[in-house]
């Protein structure tokens, strides 16, 4: 047939290189920044309660592993359940927005009355109103995360190319059918887009909350250990945390990028590789 | 007498969209079951307006469209039993060749198994074996075309409607999906029509030629091409081809104002 498509991936050994360059050249930034870190400390011989090195961060990492895992667990837990809540409210609300202009125009507004306050502003509010701390901490983090898939997954499904949707009414497609067989669809990497946003805003959300709620005990968060290493000089201890903070977000945000690209690589612009982008 | 029944009659269509531009004036136009229509005419004239009146997709402002032999719903509405090709292919991307051509048979309601069986059929038909696994973005322009065409056909509609289906490929695979097209029509005789800038093409595959005029939209002139012998590549070089787009093209250009005329 005269129109087949050509062989694709004409360059893969380039893609290659690019894979690993990905890779290496944030390593290597990584070390030398580290390495300089390390350097200035011991050279300046600056006091580990102003300044702590690198190697006395991962020591104090290892060393008091016990307890901030036990923290590290705790956020986490606040972070995902957080974000699912937002994912699922934000999705049945953008559906509902979709099917009916009303209720988008009634509750829009309030959406983004929620986006546009301040968390810091509010978290004291909520943690005084509601009595589990837990619960609290995870409606000031559900706040942060919902905007963001709630509104990337509204435009994603008014995105439907017209032509599909009169080829839908062409066929007397009825309103379950559209939505399940063509918004959802050409809403999912939108949703996508959205929830990669929100997985990072849920862990700040978190980690304001209880930065404001101070709960200390057994069942407190990587934001309270920093708070406690602070009040204690425990500087060493106080960067730990927020290694683990940063490396939290990081996986979160590869973790859904991941995800993101599984769902979409068959289909998506979006999650295919410059080469085989035509 | 059935066979003197149009399969659908357009009598002083007029459409004016909310923003006031007249697309279509008063437009007579009868289409016969099993026929080859083209409609041709200048951008802007209104051809695409008056292809998705036919399908029902939008509203005449006056006039009417009887569909004397089809059924009709509880509401009254005409069950049209339409298969529509647009400009672009208009595939689901996140869907198979083989889900995009179901997609007809599964909102009817149909069962998967069978409506694979019968997407199969047709997918062999338009010369896409083997790559009903595929997903859209692995297709070249013109294999999309021929899924798209392959969906339309699917249902075995009484009515092809087609928007400048080709208009977008290069010339040598516009003649190709040409060629495949009359076969198709020639084996199952649906109804047709085709949407077209170009006369060549209009003249290739169409019985009739609807001229349209611009400004407003309007039926300017209905050429008749009869051909003796089958409409192949000789038929292409022929003289009586040739003689067919002097008529068309003196009548397309007769819509243009003169004034309007690219100097
Ligand atoms: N949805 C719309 N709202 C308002 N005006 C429209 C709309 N669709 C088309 N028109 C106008 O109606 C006229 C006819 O448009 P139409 O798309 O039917 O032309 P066409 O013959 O298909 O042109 P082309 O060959 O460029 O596709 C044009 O002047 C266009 O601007
Ligand atoms: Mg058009």
């Amino acid at each position: 047939m005269s129109d087949e498509p050509s062989p694709e991936r004409a360059l893969p050994s380039l893609g290659g290189t690019e894979a690993w360059l990905r890779i290496l050249a944030p390593t290597v930034i990584a070390f030398l920044f580290l390495g300089g870190w390390e350097a200035v400390v011991r050279i300046n011989a600056i006091p580990h309660y102003i300044l702590p090195g690198p190697v006395l961060v991962a020591q104090t990492l290892v060393r008091d592993w016990g307890t901030l895992s036990v923290s590290l667990l705790i956020t986490l837990k606040i972070t995902f359940m957080a974000l699912s809540v937002a994912a699922v409210l934000g999705l049945v609300l953008a559906v509902l927005f979709a099917q009916s202009r009303i209720i988008e125009l009634s509750l829009f507004p309030f959406a983004v009355i929620l986006q546009v306050t301040p968390i810091v502003a509010i978290a004291p509010l909520i943690i005084i109103w509601v009595n589990d701390v837990t619960i609290s901490l995870l409606i000031c983090a559900w706040i942060v995360a919902f905007f963001p898939i709630l509104s990337n997954t509204t435009v994603g499904l008014n995105s439907a190319d017209h032509n599909l949707i009169d080829l839908f009414r062409l066929y007397r497609a009825n309103r379950w059918q559209v939505l399940v067989r063509l918004l959802l669809p050409s809403a999912l990497p939108y949703f996508l887009a959205g929830l990669r946003i929100s997985g990072g805003l849920a862990l700040i959300g978190a980690i304001v909350a209880e930065f404001v709620a101070g709960t200390g005990g057994s069942a407190s968060g990587l934001a309270y250990r920093i708070l406690e290493a602070g009040y204690q000089l425990q500087i060493p201890r106080m960067f730990a945390a927020l290694v683990l903070v940063s490396g939290t977000g990081i996986a979160i945000f590869l973790a859904l990028t991941l995800l993101s690209h599984l769902l979409l690589r068959k289909w998506h612009e979006s999650a295919m590789g410059r080469g085989d982008r035509r | 007498m059935t066979a003197d029944r149009p399969l659908v009659a357009l009598r002083g269509v007029t459409k004016r969209y909310r923003t006031g531009t007249l697309a279509l004036n008063g437009i007579d136009l009868s289409i016969r079951q099993g026929e080859f229509v083209a409609l041709l005419g200048a951008s802007g004239c209104g051809k695409s307006t008056l292809l998705r009146i036919l399908a029902g997709l939008s509203a005449p402002s006056s006039g009417s469209i009887d569909w004397p032999q089809a059924a009709h719903d509880a509401s009254g509405d005409p069950l049209r039993d339409i298969g529509f090709v647009f400009q672009e292919p208009t595939l689901m991307p996140w869907a198979s060749v083989m889900r995009n051509v179901t997609l007809p048979l599964e909102l009817a309601g149909m069962k998967r198994s069978e409506a694979e069986d019968r997407a199969a059929d047709w997918l062999a038909r338009v010369e896409l074996k083997g790559f009903e696994k595929a997903y859209p973005r692995a297709l070249s322009g013109g294999m999309k075309m021929r899924v798209s065409i392959a969906r339309a056909l699917v249902t075995r509609p009484r009515l092809l409607l087609m928007d400048e289906p080709f208009a977008a490929l290069d010339e040598i695979t516009r003649f190709r999906l040409n060629n495949d097209l009359l076969h198709l029509w020639s084996e199952d005789r649906f109804t047709v029509v085709f949407v077209t800038h170009s006369v060549f093409e209009s003249v290739f595959l169409a019985e009739r030629v609807v001229v349209m005029a611009p400004r407003p939209g309007r039926i300017a002139q209905e050429v008749g091409i009869a051909v003796e012998g089958p409409r192949d590549e000789a038929f292409r070089t022929s003289a009586a081809y040739a003689e067919h787009c002097r008529t068309v093209s003196a009548a397309l250009s007769a819509t243009i104002n003169p004034a309007e005329r690219p100097a």
